[in-house]
């Protein structure tokens, strides 16, 4: 480990990160689009990045991610609007004239070449002396822990390690602006989740910025300080990761992050600063007003499972009733042990189907509900969202 | 996880029998060409009589060293076009004249010989060249180019296209990217299609017959003209000859591109 | 502009020199065999002047496509023995194709089913003859089929004939030798089909209840038609215009194609007959040379 922090090399320049005025982003995507035959990829996003993020790029495959990661390492030209590295227009710009590296999906690490040999390409590229490419090969090696394995070639290692060859290889350059393209894809899950942190790790050392491209939420919700959720083509929402969990813009984005119940508006009254609206597979709900102002278009209401409380009979007392003031009579339909949680399905009496994942709080299952019992399923207004379709 | 094993005695007698009838014949000749007798038929011990008799057979030798030449030198020049070709087809996206471009590689590797070989004749008696040895090279560059483009053209299709992308994100321009990182992959397909074009001009003997002129024939014309009058033990051992320069060809490029390159996959020929 | 936008234009300069020298080699050629093929015997006798002097000028151009005639194809469908040659070339180019699948198959279907190890090794073994002289396999075989040779030699040890069977020129031995010949070109494609296919796909069909000849019907083998359309073009065109082994092997009473286009060319010295000859097989092989070339392309440029 060493504790001197590899800066980005272009700090000497104009466009290092410690050179911007303040408040510019580093990187500024305006308006870009690309079009493959008729298919718009990339239809019109604009996003800033500001040194340090770590920035996730969420989405389905086939949303525009990668082609938008891909547009940024200059492997295709927009056909629309800029991208702008520390102000400078780099849209045009080839792949090896621009400050930026990428970690690729399968690592593209060539196998003719060693280790230190993949990792000194883009520093002999670059023109730095013997010396130094040595001394930064050695750097890059020990910060990745690939202490021994200099010499092997990569069909040697293992996927781990050659993951860990493919970001040594990207960071030798000290570019401003490291992509990562389904980093972890290929790992199994216990060392995706460990690399995760790593990964987190490295970036908040190195205070690099890093834009990855991912289509796990989980992965994208743990690792990165904002994220950009792209949907065909477009930026659907970009927020950070309990914002777009616990107020997603959409009823697409609601879905797409995590699990939700959704219910469809059929009527609504404004109460103070509560709305009530009526649906027709949960009776009539109350749920907190909005902070923006709903339209006049047909409205949902969202709860997410974990929010959903179960119990035998409804609260009675006065704040009891307060809270419960949501409260939905039903049967168990269907039970899901998940370990940490379970999950019911409940069957509404009003008709619609309703999730509650409760935590398994206790080793015995002495809560546990049983299939076909009669429960009373409850949540506050505040729990709610309001979404507009 | 154990499997149960998939080959049926019907497949294992197939690949015996296949190999078998692949390899006896020329097995066959070889152990005839140490006969002593006169007789093919008849076995009259190991020697090395016919190998002398070929060495001491002047025409024969000049044909030998004349198809030698005319192997190197167009194998060389073909694995150059060949692989050039083979660049421009898989990495040159769409130009114009790619479908005859690459209609002209593909058609001369199934084109029956007497078609190419009389249509280079007319070529070069139209344009008064004298014939012989450059004109059987040239003709021999035409036909093997396009069987090392195949074999370079097949590398590079099943090349991971994210490793030149990942050469140019490091700093490299496309030029630079292939020099690096595509040439020394593909180098053994190189290797393999310049064996692949050696072999065949050594081999061939009806372009040859067609492009070469008086006084300049190649081995297996010669070779041809002694068979067409009967069997002769000396052309055992010329086969033999070939058989073992071929085999020692292939030793040394398969050696070169193993020690080249630790790649597990290389190129087929064909 | 995208990264292989990028590589596409360094790659294209690479085409220069191949390009021309194909043009210059390959197809030009092409328009000297019509050319020639459209003269009078009396005019293209050898010392072979040249047959184009564009320098000449256009009133000697003029005269040259007035010298034309197609009196050499008229010949060509009057006279039987082209058109026994050409119908005799096709019937033995089907017979030696439909041989070799027949042939060919098992062989590749053991090769793909060895252990994966084995598989690479086996690859190289059918490979290795086909490195080996062409010309010399076909005198290998003159060796064993002659009146004295070993096969003979093995059948009346054998007591299985009494007298020594003829077997040089005739077409047993014909077949045996394009057998021989072509055979690492039947089995390739069709291990390459094979090696591919997924070995899941015919443990479900067994699994869903078809008996081993089902699988293969029903799975296997129409899977591998690719492979199996490719094995047969291979073999099938080249073998329309095979000359050498037809002429060491088979006898001379009734001729293919190619060697009668060598016999007029090189002994009856008729170069306008050979052209015109050349020219028809051409027109016969062009459609499955344009099977073939799409097969080659969609195999080669869409990658696999």
């Amino acid at each position: 480990m060493t504790d001197e922090l590899p800066r980005t090399d272009a700090a000497a320049g104009a466009a290092g990160g410690d050179a911007l005025p303040a408040g510019q982003p580093l990187l500024r995507i305006e308006g870009v689009a690309k079009s493959f035959g008729t298919f718009r990829a990339v239809d019109g996003v604009s996003l800033d990045i500001k040194a340090g993020e770590f920035f996730a790029l969420l989405g389905p495959s086939g949303c525009g991610k990668t082609t938008l990661l891909r547009m940024l390492a200059g492997f295709e030209a927009p056909d629309e609007g800029r991208i702008l590295l520390g102000g400078k227009d780099i849209a045009q710009a080839l792949p090896h004239e621009r400050p930026i590296n990428m970690m690729f999906q399968n690592y593209a690490l060539f196998p003719h070449l060693s280790v230190r040999d993949n990792i000194a390409f883009g520093l002999k590229r670059a023109g730095l002396a013997r010396g130094d490419i040595a001394a930064r090969v050695a750097e890059m090696v020990a910060l990745v822990k690939l202490e021994g394995l200099e010499k092997r070639k990569p069909d040697q290692l293992s996927g781990g390690q050659r993951q860990r060859v493919a970001l040594a290889r990207a960071l030798a350059r000290r570019p401003q602006l490291l992509l990562l393209d389904e980093p972890l894809a290929a790992l199994d899950k216990k060392l995706r989740e460990s690399t995760q942190g790593e990964l987190m790790e490295l970036q908040r050392r190195l205070g690099m910025t890093f834009i990855i491209v991912t289509h796990d939420q989980e992965e994208a919700m743990t690792m990165a300080s904002r994220i950009g959720v792209m949907k065909a083509g477009r930026l659907a929402q970009v927020a950070s990761p309990r914002e777009l969990y616990e107020a997603p813009r959409s009823r697409w984005i609601a879905e797409f992050v995590g699990d939700i119940n959704l219910f469809d508006a059929e009527s609504r009254l404004r109460d103070g600063h509560r709305l009530v609206i009526g649906t027709r597979d949960a009776g009539t709900l109350v749920v907190a007003e909005p902070r923006e102002a709903v339209g006049a278009g047909k409205l949902s209401v969202a709860i997410r499972p974990e929010k959903v409380k179960l119990s035998r009979r409804a609260p009675v007392s006065e704040a009891g009733r307060e809270t419960a003031i949501n409260s939905l009579d039903g049967v168990v339909a269907d039970i899901c042990y998940l370990g940490g949680t379970t999950t019911y399905k409940v069957k509404l009496d009003s008709g619609g189907i309703l999730q509650a994942s409760v935590p398994n709080s206790a080793r015995l299952d002495v809560d546990a509900y049983s299939l076909n019992q009669h429960v009373v399923a409850w949540f506050t207004p505040d729990d709610c969202v309001v979404l507009s379709s | 996880m154990r499997k149960v094993s998939r080959l049926s005695h019907f497949n294992i007698a197939s690949l015996a029998l296949g190999l078998a009838f692949l390899y006896l014949p020329i097995l066959i000749l070889v152990i005839y060409s140490f006969n002593a007798s006169r007789l093919v038929t008849v076995w009259g011990g190991w020697s090395l009589r016919w190998y002398h008799e070929f060495f001491n057979d002047r025409a024969m030798i000049e044909a030998a060293w004349m198809s030698l030449r005319v192997a190197v030198s167009s194998a060389t020049i073909a694995t150059l076009l060949g692989t050039l070709a083979a660049v421009a087809l898989s990495r040159g996206e769409r130009f114009r004249g790619r479908t005859l471009f690459s209609g002209m590689l593909y058609a001369p590797l199934v084109m029956p010989e007497v078609i190419t070989g009389l249509s280079l004749l007319l070529l070069f008696v139209a344009l008064n060249a004298e014939r012989g040895f450059w004109t059987v090279t040239i003709a021999h560059t035409t036909l093997t180019m396009c069987f090392v483009a195949v074999v370079v053209q097949s590398r590079l299709g099943s090349l991971d296209r994210s490793l030149e992308e990942a050469a140019m994100d490091l700093g490299c321009n496309p030029v630079r990217a292939f020099v690096a990182v595509t040439l020394p992959l593909i180098a053994p397909a190189i290797v393999a299609g310049w064996m692949l074009a050696f072999t065949l001009s050594l081999d061939d003997l009806v372009i040859a017959s067609f492009t070469t002129g008086p006084g300049s024939a190649t081995l297996p014309i010669r070779i041809y003209s002694e068979v067409r009058l009967g069997v002769k033990p000396e052309i055992n051992a010329i086969c033999t000859l070939v058989i073992a320069l071929i085999a020692v060809v292939i030793v040394i490029a398969s050696l070169a591109s193993k020690l080249s390159s630790s790649q597990g996959e290389s190129a087929a020929p064909l | 502009m995208s990264s292989r936008r990028i590589f596409a234009r360094p790659a294209r300069f690479a085409a220069i020199v191949p390009y021309v020298w194909m043009v210059l080699f390959f197809l030009v050629p092409f328009g000297f065999v019509l050319k020639i093929s459209l003269s009078q015997t009396a005019i293209a006798q050898p010392p072979y002047e040249p047959v184009f002097d564009l320098m000449a000028g256009w009133e000697v151009l003029k005269a040259a496509f007035a010298a034309l005639s197609i009196d050499n194809f008229k010949l060509l469908a009057s006279d039987d023995i082209y058109v026994f040659a050409y119908v005799r070339s096709l019937t033995v180019a089907v017979t030696a194709t439909a041989l070799l699948l027949v042939i060919g198959y098992p062989i590749a279907y053991g090769m793909a089913r060895l252990p994966k190890r084995w598989q690479a090794v086996a690859m190289v073994l059918v490979i290795v003859p086909f490195w080996t002289s062409f010309l010399i396999r076909i005198y290998a075989w003159i060796n064993i089929l002659q009146h004295d040779g070993l096969l003979n030699q093995i059948l009346l040890a054998l007591h299985l004939v009494s007298q020594p069977v003829v077997w040089l020129s005739t077409d047993s031995a014909m077949y045996i030798g394009i057998v021989y010949s072509y055979l690492p070109f039947m089995i390739l494609p069709l291990y390459a089909t094979l090696a591919k296919m997924e070995p899941m796909l015919e443990e479900a069909a067994g699994d869903l209840g078809a008996p081993p000849w089902q699988v293969f019907w029903l799975v296997t083998f129409p899977l591998s038609l690719p492979g199996v359309g490719a094995g047969v073009l291979l073999c099938f065109i080249p073998i329309v215009g095979e000359f050498v082994i037809p002429d060491l092997l088979a006898g001379s009473n009734s001729l293919m194609i190619g060697q009668t286009l060598w016999l007029e060319f090189f002994t009856n010295k008729d170069w306008p007959v050979a052209s015109a000859a050349a020219i028809v097989l051409l027109v016969v092989l062009l459609v499955p040379l344009l099977l073939y070339e799409r097969l080659q392309k969609r195999q080669l440029e869409q990658g696999r």
